[in-house]
């Protein structure tokens, strides 16, 4: 199982950036090549990336690089970089329709092709940034077998609604709507960015709600936001101990040959082994909850 | 590949290189100033004169000044500096290992 409780944003036209973000252990890493780059450094960018996806630095993290639009004259080439450069995911924002997911996944099978790399092997993620693309979240969610996430874009979203971003109220609609989509569609979900660097107790506000909600983690901006994160995500050593008992539980029902797993004289439902198992890599990953 | 015009790539902030490609009829001179010449100046130049031997340029000044590019760093500037001299807008992607 992939941990992606956070996926942190590198500027694609910075190279000191692209050097050092591996530092930071996100679990993945979002080269951008849309927002964070200016028309002009484009072209500069696209290759920055491309290379830097090769190097040996980022191994262990989920590399994934956010393309400008296809319908802007910047998307398939980024998508050539991205996909030669081997990257793990392609990120497409302003997802509004499933239609885009599949123009996208059509592009990524002729690069895959051409490049000679194995058909199938770029993962997507798509990112909602519009009431449409929210309306529309379970049908792009379910546009391709290659999707294995989606994300919520927060600033794009409330200003397509109208509104601005505040206590959370404004996207209570759009968190659940992208977040049950990306459930029965059996993918991740990443929330929406939290951009008040010096808010720590706001930012553990938020992570604490969406963590409830179920979101897999946060797309963030800022390094300094990953530990935090993964410690609300790390499990409690009492947790932790339940997690190792169900589990145990269960192998000892597998060895048995038993339908049914037990604990304590109680039935334990297959979702639950799951849990605990997710418990178990969370703890694994980063330890115990520091609090 | 044609040098047609002059052009830059690249910042002047650590961990990247600062690239000013001159079109000209004579050899290729490239210049490099860094604060790690002493020790990774061969290694720079080896890479620089790679890649733009696979782009096929054999004319023009190079002027390099390197704040600790990684190689990476290093292909990818010089790559941009001589598409846009050479004012090419569609990459040759096999071109750009």
């Amino acid at each position: 199982m992939r941990l992606r409780r956070s996926m942190l944003f590198v500027p694609g036209s910075s190279a000191a950036s692209l050097s050092t973000a591996f530092v930071f252990k996100p679990d993945s890493v979002m080269f951008d090549l849309e927002d964070a780059v200016s028309l002009r450094e484009k072209d500069a960018a696209r290759l920055l990336v491309f290379h830097a996806l090769q190097q040996p630095l980022y191994d262990g993290i989920e590399r994934v690089v956010r393309i400008n639009p296809l319908d802007t004259p910047f998307g398939h080439d980024d998508l050539q970089a991205a996909i030669r450069g081997g990257a793990d995911t392609i990120r497409l924002p302003k997802t509004d329709t499933p239609e885009q997911v599949r123009e996208l996944e059509a592009a990524v099978e002729r690069i895959e092709r051409d490049c000679g790399r194995e058909v199938g092997s770029t993962h997507l993620m798509a990112a909602i940034e519009s009431a449409s693309g929210v309306v529309n979240a379970l049908a792009i969610a379910q546009a391709s077998p290659r999707i294995t996430g989606i994300a919520l874009a927060g600033f794009d979203y409330v200003m397509d609604m109208q509104t601005q971003r505040g206590d959370g109220t404004e996207l209570f609609y759009a968190r659940c709507a992208v977040l049950h989509a990306a459930r029965a569609a059996k993918i991740d979900c990443y929330d929406v960015v939290f951009s008040d660097l010096d808010d720590e107790e706001g930012f553990l506000k938020e992570v604490d709600l969406i963590k409830r909600l179920g979101f897999n983690g946060k797309s963030l901006i800022n390094p300094r936001q990953i530990e935090l994160l993964h410690n609300a995500y790390a499990p409690t050593q009492e947790e932790m101990d339940y997690a190792r008992r169900v589990v145990a539980a269960a192998e000892k029902a597998e060895k048995q040959g038993l339908g049914v797993i037990a604990m304590g004289g109680k039935m334990i439902d297959g979702p639950v082994v799951d849990n605990a198992r997710r418990v178990l890599d969370r703890a694994a990953a980063s330890g115990l909850r520091k609090e | 590949m044609l040098l047609k015009q002059e052009a830059l790539a690249g910042t002047l902030e650590s961990s990247d290189l600062f690239i000013r490609i001159t079109p000209s009829d004579d050899p290729l001179e490239i210049v490099i100033e860094s604060e790690v010449l002493h020790q990774f100046g061969k290694q720079i130049r080896a890479t620089v004169e790679e890649v733009l031997d696979h782009l096929g340029v054999t004319t023009g000044t190079l002027i390099i000044q390197d704040k600790g590019a990684l190689d990476c760093t290093i292909r990818a500037r010089v790559q941009a500096a001589v598409m846009r001299a050479a004012g090419e807008t569609t990459l040759d992607w096999e071109a750009l290992k």
